[in-house]
């Protein structure tokens, strides 16, 4: 079993999570082309290394965000949204 | 020992000539060069010699030929989808696969065996109805049969209620087929080389060397070499190799495991899939198990094998087949997976002029690769997307004219 560690209920079986995808930059929707729109919702970058990418602790329906190594499949940290964006990530 | 065989063995004359012989020395220059020797990259390879009349092409590959998803899949042929363009598109790949061991001059050791995408709600039996219909209507064989039929035709398979998800009836159909994984990558190459291509092993590719918007050669770890076009075919990597060409896809990597039992005689003869259950087994020539689930519940660039997918597999499992509780699991493994949003490849032209990308191949690869080696070589010739690939081709993401592909395998409905 692989554990994944919960900000807000410590660790857990990595079963009772759900991958969001990556932590994005959301364009402006009532400014941005259609292009910048479309590359937004289907475009990846699709990092083979470290990336960071939103979680979500289904049980708890608690949203977390956690950097990921996508060779080794390793999980760095894990932190809550709000410490992650004062922590001056994207 | 008798004599002879004694007095052959020792010959020192005796040859084992090699059918697949690499070129040691590797030129400046080719009319194509094809990223990624698994049976898609062969395939395109064969058809461009045979079809199109350009055999000066080098396929070069990072590993070994046909040692990544050509070698990890599960083998099963089926042109049973549900939108009216995966139906077209892997129909024509079921009708070349028939007629590959007579093109190829080896035994693919092509099967059809029937298969079942069993149906344990009444969603699902709504689905199988709709796949049947889009199906008959583009002239392939397949339709919706009830549990008593499914316990008829396979009379191992637990069809009873006292299950948690009993089986309420399954989309049949009857082509779906079998076939040696392998013995298609060394065909093609066989074929593709006796006209004269090269495949190159152990050649990595490095960068892709541009010149403005047009692709002009790569340099790989054996040096720099020119070509005309270029062809990615690498599912598994397609992100990595697409940005060395400068563009992004509309991929995630994902991990899609299967595994086999110990071989026993001959008890399953067709093919079961269930979408709601997430598990497919079919049995091998060599009487082994053949199972896979669903794709990893996160991307990952890793063929790790993980006890979570063994243990959902197997309770489901030991629900259809209460024999398999006997079986013991002899390999398993991963397959490193090209997921779209959309489940469907993506194909053709790119961003990069004379560079042609076969990819988005996320569960559905080995089905397809009789029609994609035809139909990108037909591409690559005439530099225009094929009327078959129109749908798959990567703009749709721009006009939101996605190919919603429900009857791909290991996804759930």
């Amino acid at each position: 079993m692989k554990i994944m560690h919960c900000p807000l209920n410590g660790p857990r079986n990595i079963q009772e999570f759900v991958w969001m995808g990556d932590v994005k930059k959301v364009p402006d929707q009532a400014s941005c082309s259609d292009a910048e729109w479309t590359d937004y919702l289907f475009i990846e970058d699709n990092i083979a290394g470290e990336v960071d990418e939103w979680w979500l602790h289904a049980p708890s329906n608690y949203l977390f965000v956690a950097r990921r190594n996508t060779l080794t499949d390793e999980i760095l940290w894990t932190k809550k949204t709000s410490d992650y964006f004062t922590d001056g990530a994207p | 020992m008798p004599f002879a065989l004694l007095k052959y063995g020792l010959n020192p004359r005796r040859r084992d000539a090699p059918q697949l012989k690499w070129p040691s020395e590797i030129r400046k220059y080719y009319d194509v060069i094809i990223i990624g020797a698994g049976g898609h990259g062969l395939a395109t390879a064969y058809y461009l010699a045979t079809r199109h009349g350009i055999s000066n092409i080098a396929v070069l590959d990072k590993a070994w030929m046909g040692g990544g998803n050509t070698a990890r899949n599960t083998t099963i042929i089926r042109a049973n989808y549900l939108t009216p363009e995966g139906v077209a598109f892997y129909k024509e790949s079921v009708e070349l696969f028939r007629g590959l061991s007579q093109e190829l001059d080896i035994n693919i050791m092509y099967s059809e065996r029937g298969h079942f995408t069993l149906a344990h709600t009444d969603a699902a039996m709504r689905t199988a109805r709709w796949r049947a219909e889009v199906n008959k209507h583009l002239g392939v064989d397949s339709e919706v049969i009830d549990a008593d039929e499914v316990a008829r035709l396979c009379p191992v398979m637990n069809v009873s209620d006292d299950v948690r998800y009993p089986i309420l009836g399954a989309l049949y159909h009857p082509p779906g087929a079998l076939a040696r994984h392998d013995a298609i990558a060394w065909g093609y190459a066989k074929g593709a080389m006796a006209r004269g291509v090269e495949v190159h092993p152990g050649t990595e590719v490095v960068s892709i060397l541009r010149d403005g918007d047009r692709v002009i050669g790569v340099d790989t770890s054996r040096g720099r070499i020119f070509a005309d076009k270029v062809v990615q075919a690498v599912a598994g990597s397609s992100s990595r190799v697409s940005a060395l060409a400068g563009f992004r896809l509309p991929i995630k990597t994902i991990p899609l495991q299967a595994c086999v039992s110990e071989p026993v005689k001959p008890i399953l003869d067709q093919i079961v899939v269930s979408g709601s259950l997430h598990v497919y087994i079919s049995q091998s020539a060599r009487g082994e198990m053949v199972m896979g689930g669903a794709t990893d519940p996160y991307g990952l660039y890793s063929s790790r094998s993980t006890l979570d997918f063994k243990e959902g597999l197997m309770a489901h499992m030991l629900e259809l087949f209460p024999f398999m509780a006997e079986l013991r699991v002899l390999r398993q493994w991963a397959g490193i997976a090209d997921m779209t949003p959309d489940f469907s490849p993506v194909m053709g032209l790119t961003p990069v002029r004379n560079y042609y990308i076969d990819s988005g191949w996320g569960t559905w690869g080995f089905k397809a690769t009789p029609v994609c080696g035809f139909r990108m070589a037909e591409c690559v010739a005439t530099g225009r997307q094929p009327e078959l690939l129109k749908p798959f081709a990567l703009e749709r993401f721009s006009s939101f004219d996605l190919v919603g592909e429900k009857g791909a395998a290991s996804v759930g409905h």
